[in-house]
């Protein structure tokens, strides 16, 4: 097997030196009948070339967005990833690393993640972010954990606006730590006003959770928000899922939130069907020891020279164990890699041009559906996502755009189960990815579809 | 020979500023279009500030993050032996692979029709992952290690609760890694320590004395994390269900037992599968892992959302909770689906061992582990009796009156090319050394690190401990002063006019 340098010749040796006579004598603390004396049912070991080719059926058996127009959005974007983000991720010395617990042999990991730092709580406009966090959903969760830490309270308020699924990660995560989740329900035509969730803010309210842009793509300004949530003594988490949007808008950090968190996927991170993404978790200087994930700080080296470490490891499993801010381990290394180097590309000009043409692409997109007849597209507001009300279900347009080889964004209704009256909304977006051609066979396969 | 160089760089070690440094206003490392006019739909926000971005041209930064993976150690670089975490070859067709159209560029909301491939590669890695436990069911979507434990502790949670009983305390073994006693608080429960034996497992007798009507179970780890087999598991499994608790294993070290013993004939309920260590997915420098979770019958009908079904010749994402299929889920973990990038190159890697590869390999890494054990054990000081597993453990006995610390000698370790063991994990050993090779390095390369460390213990005896209260020498950087950056955190980059 490719993989398995020792030779029989070796195994020889190496169980002589041992003083065993078997591999089977190592395992002699195994219960009986228990070792299992032949392989398990499943195939046997094949060359790279078979096994290449058996998962590049499955591939096959796929429509990637790549090869079609595609508008899915909801809180995974298509981007164009340049080629020097993938060839500095696939280097041996970051793609086979550990988490730098030795940082004299790691100083290449540290100082990326100090980079990725300054990065992330540049676009939040926050003072300090963490080393990366699994993706957008547990981070919102880790939030409200960390809220609930930081005001000794019992109570998240999550607007109606938060993704779907960051809200049942947030309900998972609080259902067995007595911590009571309110909130309220969401719909893309009823705009929330700016005292949506005034009366739901009370002493024992440990933050409220609203997402910018919302899940249906509207922005809003949330100082207010931040003052409410400020005079009860409650924090105001910003959720994000878009990463590329504060190019365009105002940062979370000027409406005056504790804690900004969301994805990162958007930058550097191919759609990988879901996952491996990278959550992004930053907040204000006051809470930083509060924060869960790994940190990495700056230091002197024996030498007096500069070099970085991980640090504030006291809130952390492994030295504190049952009491530690989180149980996480690891975070999300490559994902955050792939993300500092797309960031490092783009720089100034770049990240604000990206978001930009995003928008332009959304903007172009809505007024070409706006034309077709039946449709009418919801939002005042938008960055690079809204939201549409077509004449009939959407899951099923959806279904008959696909087979044109048009994927015509997210119907509401995969999102709201549960939520009939959602059933007509279709959540679109569009990115630098989407040409003008796209836009056209999108609109046009629309037509088609609900002629 | 020592000198001071001009510039600081050193041969090949060169110095590298921050990208915010090096950055200058006009320069891009993109070209992107002109967008055309449009009327703005960004309802008066927008941004009217910098964001503060330093401009580099590709050329920069391919240089400045080749420069920064130059003062990096993988397991491309050399010999990894990392206790716990199974540093072994992570194979470059898995990343290939991972790339693929129809692969790479599947959006997690894509209608079902478009994506049957994944939905069937999802489906064939859990096959793989439940023959190979022998167990009846699995979760694919945690995102690590942590946050699948956290699942198999939810699912106890969640079918305690539906027996309607309140039980609150679990039993995690003193050795037990960090994460363990961390996730268990987070669901709610009450953590109770059980002692370890002179020979390194759990105390039979003192973890009978502490089962009662309030145990909600155990979380224990098999192999152990002092590398050695619970040899009382299944007596342990018979204990804690004979007391209405259910039995969590953590499989951190499943890379010892794979395709030779199954989970399921140990008697445990849940256990979850780190794909980064057994499955070769790569580590990433702290990341994305990916952590499935078998369960047994007991347990399986709360595993979380979302999950793949297979049904009249399709393949279906179920991401809502129905009665009617006898499902309980205890909620969703993760946004979409889980680590899919994971389950790809975990199920390449399963692909090109098979059955015979898989028991070849843990065969080959707890003969690797043992064969260390065995050329060290009379220098080194061996913390517990018999064969070990995948990984070797050691205490600082054998440092003792040296002066030496296990720290300075794994500081003298990285000075001789290597990558150093665990230290002080666990913590029930006394300066513990953790020593794992995994199955993927030569006779050769631990010939060599074994014959560098009996050196270094040498060198330690023969009274030079000031050498190693100052290793490493030949890094780029040398100890750090991890105090003062705890004292004072710096955590970003401010610019100097801002200080």
């Amino acid at each position: 097997m490719r993989y398995l340098p020792l030779t029989p010749a070796d195994r020889t040796a190496m169980l002589e030196t041992i003083g065993a006579a078997s591999v089977d004598d190592l395992y002699c603390d195994v219960p009986s009948g228990a070792l299992l004396k032949e392989p398990v049912d499943l195939p046997y070991h094949q060359g790279e070339m078979q096994v290449e080719r058996e998962m590049a059926a499955l591939a096959r058996k796929n429509t990637g967005t790549a090869s079609a127009a595609s508008f899915l959005g909801a809180g995974a974007y298509r981007h164009h990833v340049p080629a020097t983000v993938d060839y500095i991720i696939q280097r041996g010395e970051f793609l086979t690393a550990y988490t730098p617990y030795q940082p004299e042999i790691a100083q290449g990991t540290l100082q990326y993640l100090f980079e990725f730092q300054t990065q992330v709580a540049s676009i939040t406009g926050m003072d300090v972010a963490n080393a990366s966090m699994w993706d957008g959903a547990t981070s919102c969760a880790e939030a409200v954990l960390m809220a609930c830490r930081a005001t000794r309270r019992k109570k998240a308020v999550l607007s109606g606006g938060l993704h779907p699924h960051y809200r049942e990660v947030t309900e998972t995560y609080c259902q067995y730590s007595d911590t009571e989740v309110a909130g309220r329900d969401g719909h893309p035509e009823h705009q929330a006003t700016t005292g949506e969730l005034d009366d739901l803010i009370d002493n024992q309210t440990a933050c409220v959770v609203v997402q910018y842009p919302d899940i249906f793509g509207r922005i809003q300004d949330h100082t207010k928000l931040a003052d409410a949530c400020h005079a009860k003594g409650a924090l105001l988490i910003v959720v994000f899922t878009e990463a590329v949007a504060f190019g365009a808008i105002k940062s979370p950090g000027s409406f005056g939130a504790d804690i900004v968190c969301g994805e990162g996927q958007s930058i550097g991170n191919a759609l990988s069907y879901g996952g491996p993404y990278v959550g992004l978790f930053a907040t204000t200087s006051k809470l930083v020891r509060q924060m869960p994930g790994r940190l990495c700080g700056e230091t002197v080296d024996q030498d007096g020279k500069r070099g970085f470490v991980l640090t504030l490891s006291t809130r952390e499993q492994h030295i504190r164990r049952e009491k530690a801010t989180s149980n996480i381990c690891t975070n999300s290394g490559l994902c955050s890699l792939a993300f500092t180097v797309h960031m490092s590309l783009l720089g100034e000009d770049g990240y604000r041009g990206l978001a930009a043409i995003n928008h332009e692409r959304a903007v172009k997109t809505a007024d070409a559906l706006a034309l077709v007849p039946g449709v009418s597209v919801v939002n005042e507001t938008f960055f690079n996502e809204f939201t549409v009300r077509l004449p009939k279900s959407a899951a099923g347009v959806v279904e008959a755009l696909a087979a044109k080889g048009v994927l015509g964004g997210v119907p509401l209704s995969r999102l709201y189960p549960n939520r009939d009256d959602l059933d007509a909304f279709l959540l679109v977006a569009a990115t630098e990815t989407n040409t003008d051609d796209d836009i056209a066979a999108f609109a046009s396969a629309l037509k088609e579809v609900l002629a | 020979m020592s000198f001071q160089t001009h510039t600081g760089n050193r041969g090949l070690v060169l110095e590298e500023k921050l990208i915010f440094e090096q950055g200058e206003a006009g320069r891009c490392g993109v070209d992107l279009p002109k967008p055309d006019a449009v009327k703005s739909r960004l309802g008066g926000l927008e941004r009217d500030s910098d964001v503060g971005l330093p401009g580099l041209s590709e050329p920069q930064v391919v240089r400045h993050y080749t420069r920064l993976s130059q003062k990096n150690f993988g397991i491309d670089s050399g010999f990894f032996p990392l206790g716990s975490c199974t540093m072994k070859h992570n194979p470059r067709l898995n990343e290939k692979v991972a790339r693929m159209p129809g692969l790479a560029d599947l959006h997690p909301m894509q209608p079902e029709s478009t994506v049957q491939g994944a939905l069937e590669l999802i489906d064939s890695c859990a096959h793989w992952l439940m023959v190979l436990t022998g167990m009846p069911a699995v979760a694919m979507s945690p995102a690590s290690g942590a946050q699948g434990e956290l699942c198999g502790m939810m699912a106890i949670r969640a079918a305690l609760d539906a027996r309607g009983e309140n039980r609150r305390r679990v039993l995690v073994p003193e050795s037990a890694h960090g994460t363990n006693p961390a996730t268990a608080a987070a669901c709610g429960f009450t953590v109770d320590s059980i002692p370890a034996t002179a020979d390194g497992r759990v105390d039979l007798a003192a973890f009978e004395a502490k089962l009662g009507d309030d145990v909600a179970g155990i979380m224990l780890t098999n192999p152990n994390t002092c590398g050695l087999f619970e040899r009382d598991v299944r007596k342990i499994a018979d204990l804690v269900h004979a007391a209405g608790g259910y039995f969590y294993c953590d499989g951190a070290n499943f890379n010892a037992i794979v395709g030779r013993v199954r989970p399921a004939d140990l008697g445990i309920d849940a256990m979850h599968i780190n794909l980064h260590k057994t499955f070769s997915t790569p580590h990433g420098g702290g990341g994305p892992g990916s952590g499935p979770v078998v369960f047994s019958d007991a347990l399986a009908p709360f595993a979380p959302l979302p999950y793949v079904l297979h049904k009249d010749g399709k393949f279906h994402l179920v991401e809502t909770a129905s009665e009617q299929d006898g499902k309980k889920p205890f909620g969703r973990l993760k946004g979409f689906h889980g680590q899919m990038g994971m389950f790809i190159r975990a199920l390449t890697y399963m692909k090109s061992h098979g059955a015979d590869g898989l028991r070849q390999a843990s065969g080959d890494a707890v003969l690797n582990a043992n064969y260390l054990l065995a050329r060290l054990k009379d220098k080194l000081s061996v913390a517990f009796p018999g064969y070990c597993m995948h990984e070797a453990l050691f205490d600082d006995e054998f440092l003792k009156g040296t002066g030496v610390s296990t720290l300075d000698l794994a500081k003298a370790i990285i000075d001789e090319g290597f990558h150093p063991m665990t230290m002080y994990f666990p913590l029930v050993v006394h300066g513990a050394l953790l020593v794992e090779p995994t199955e993927t390095e030569t006779k050769e390369s631990i010939d060599q690190f074994c014959d560098a460390v009996l050196s270094l213990v040498a060198k330690a005896e023969s009274g030079d401990a000031e050498f190693f209260k100052n290793a490493p020498y030949l890094t780029p950087r040398r100890r750090l002063d991890e105090t003062a950056a705890a004292r004072n955190p710096v955590l970003r980059w401010v610019p100097k006019n801002a200080e």
